[in-house]
């Protein structure tokens, strides 16, 4: 193992990933060192959601390897289950537990996997719902909340685990364009905070705030990595500039 | 409204059958019509225990049938195939027979009446709630599986709290309905001597010669108590529907 795999928070080496016939990733390579934030764009279809699903594992990479915080990620069940441990995940569509309250929700994994006292992950959770500015609405079911609101508690779950890594999966994509900004504040707060972040999203005013690194997919592959100020005034590839030309235009 | 219904149905058969009918044998101003009344309606305990003392192991075994088939293992899946498609291809009543008179000279161990029945009704229809439950678990979000593996919960814990308490909700009015069935082929069990509401009218008959009149009788227990039961069901779906609606 050489050192850019034990130094990095997320390292991901030559993987690649079929559904049936269809090449989702292609010989995908990735560094993320501890701390730093980045930005996957890219075409609807392109793999950006695999690639970060990869990471922990809710789809399995065929070729190559991933190492999270210096551990491979393998079939076995140990490797799988140390990884989830570090790494949260924020997806599009929330996916809150509806028969759950919000506080429920948030002390669930504390519980159950962390072996957390009842007020031990009470506590926790209630810290972050604070973080995530909704702490009144503890009691309330998810149903009950707005989108904006939803996402939050999403994240604040997420966050219950204490993870070292997170990842979102276009986090406000599902959301109203009015609550938008209130998740983007969330997660800009979290940036600011030191957490290693994996963001798919097509939110460029967020990727310009927080972004260390922007990387572009397309067809399955990693066609352009690049600091934002170069990636959005100068982007190397013509596939990215006509990219960014079609969002930026909104 | 149903009640009123009844007893209108019940009071158009007492009157218009004063020849033919004898209603004497379980009318309850007479001595043996309340002792006939009260030899009928004591199978409804008999009844009532065997359902759900089979529905609630059918329950169980249900789901325990219905987890492996719904598994990423092939050999597992199959065990869900061949269990349902055998235990539903034979008549309950069959199966009666073959617990009661067929189980023990192969195991050596002799079964009670009650327990042959409770172990037929519930084999039976573990194969159905086995099927319930699969369409009630795959009928709940992937997104749900996917959260619970990002907040490291593990297999047993994402069934328990997450995945069971949503499909369970889905599939309550199927469970409802799998009661009611139970109940009625409960009358099955009969046949090998349950004292149970129908074998009871059987034997009333035997001895009274007036199956119409006793036969009614059952009809009307059933109803009722089917009725109860449906009542009761749908109001705990109500409960639920008001809970998620808060
Ligand atoms: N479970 C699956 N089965 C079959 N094909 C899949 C599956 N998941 C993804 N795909 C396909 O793989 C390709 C990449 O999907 P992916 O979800 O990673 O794209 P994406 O970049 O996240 O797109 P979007 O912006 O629409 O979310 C798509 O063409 C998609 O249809
Ligand atoms: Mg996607």
């Amino acid at each position: 193992m050489d050192a850019n795999q034990t130094d990095a928070a997320i390292s991901v080496r030559n993987i690649s990933k079929h559904f049936g016939d269809f090449r989702a990733l292609n010989n995908v390579s990735l560094n993320v060192r501890a701390g730093e934030r980045v930005v996957i764009c890219g075409p609807s279809g392109s793999g950006k959601s695999t690639l970060i699903r990869c990471i922990n594992r809710l789809e399995k990479h065929e070729s190559g390897t991933i190492h999270v915080d210096g551990l491979v990620l393998d079939d076995s069940r140990r490797s799988r289950d140390a990884i989830r441990a570090k790494v949260g995940m924020v997806f599009q569509q929330f996916n809150l537990f509806p028969h759950l309250t919000v506080l429920e929700n948030l002390t669930l994994g504390p519980l159950r996997a962390r072996g957390k006292s009842p007020e031990e992950a009470r506590e926790l959770a209630m810290r972050y719902l604070t973080r995530v500015r909704i702490p009144e609405q503890a009691e309330k079911f998810p149903r009950q909340l707005s989108g904006g609101q939803q996402q939050r508690v999403a994240i604040a779950r997420s966050l219950c685990m204490e993870p070292q890594i997170m990842l979102f999966d276009e986090p406000t994509s599902a959301l109203d364009p009015e609550m938008i900004n209130e998740v983007l504040e969330v997660m800009t707060e979290l940036a600011r905070s030191g957490m290693t972040m994996v963001c798919v999203t097509h939110e460029m005013g967020f990727a310009k705030g927080v972004a260390d690194t922007m990387v572009f997919m397309d067809h399955g592959e990693i066609v352009e990595t690049a600091p934002p100020a170069t990636f959005f005034t100068t982007p190397a590839t013509e596939r990215c500039r006509d990219f960014l030309r079609k969002i930026l235009r909104h | 409204m149903k009640h009123a219904f009844l007893f209108a149905a019940l009071a158009f058969l007492l009157g218009g059958c004063s020849g033919d009918w004898g209603w004497y044998v379980v009318d309850p101003r007479t001595t043996t019509g309340i002792t006939n009344l009260k030899f009928l309606l004591g199978g409804l305990w008999y009844t009532i225990l065997l359902s759900v003392t089979a529905i609630s192991i059918s329950v169980v075994v249900g789901l325990l049938v219905a987890l492996p088939g719904l598994s990423q293992y092939r050999v597992l899946r199959a065990f869900n195939r061949v269990y349902v498609e055998v235990v539903r291809s034979v008549p309950i009543l069959v199966l009666i027979l073959w617990v009661y008179y067929g189980l023990p000279p192969v195991t050596g161990i002799t079964i009670g009446i009650f327990w042959s029945g409770v172990i037929a009704l519930a084999l039976s229809d573990s194969a159905f709630q086995a099927e319930i439950f699969r369409a009630g678990i795959q009928s709940i979000d992937k997104g749900q599986y996917e959260a619970s593996h990002s907040i490291s919960l593990g297999y047993a814990d994402t069934m328990r709290f997450v995945i069971l308490p949503q499909a369970i909700r889905r599939i309550l009015p199927a469970l409802g309905n799998q009661l009611v069935y139970m109940l009625k082929m409960s009358s099955l069990v009969s046949v090998i001597g349950m004292q149970e509401l129908t074998r009871r009218a059987n034997e009333l008959v035997v001895s009274e010669y007036r199956p119409l009149e006793i036969y009614t009788v059952l009809v009307l227990e059933y109803l009722v108590l089917i009725l109860i039961v449906s009542a009761l069901v749908r109001r705990l779906e109500n409960r639920m529907k008001a809970d998620d609606q808060r």
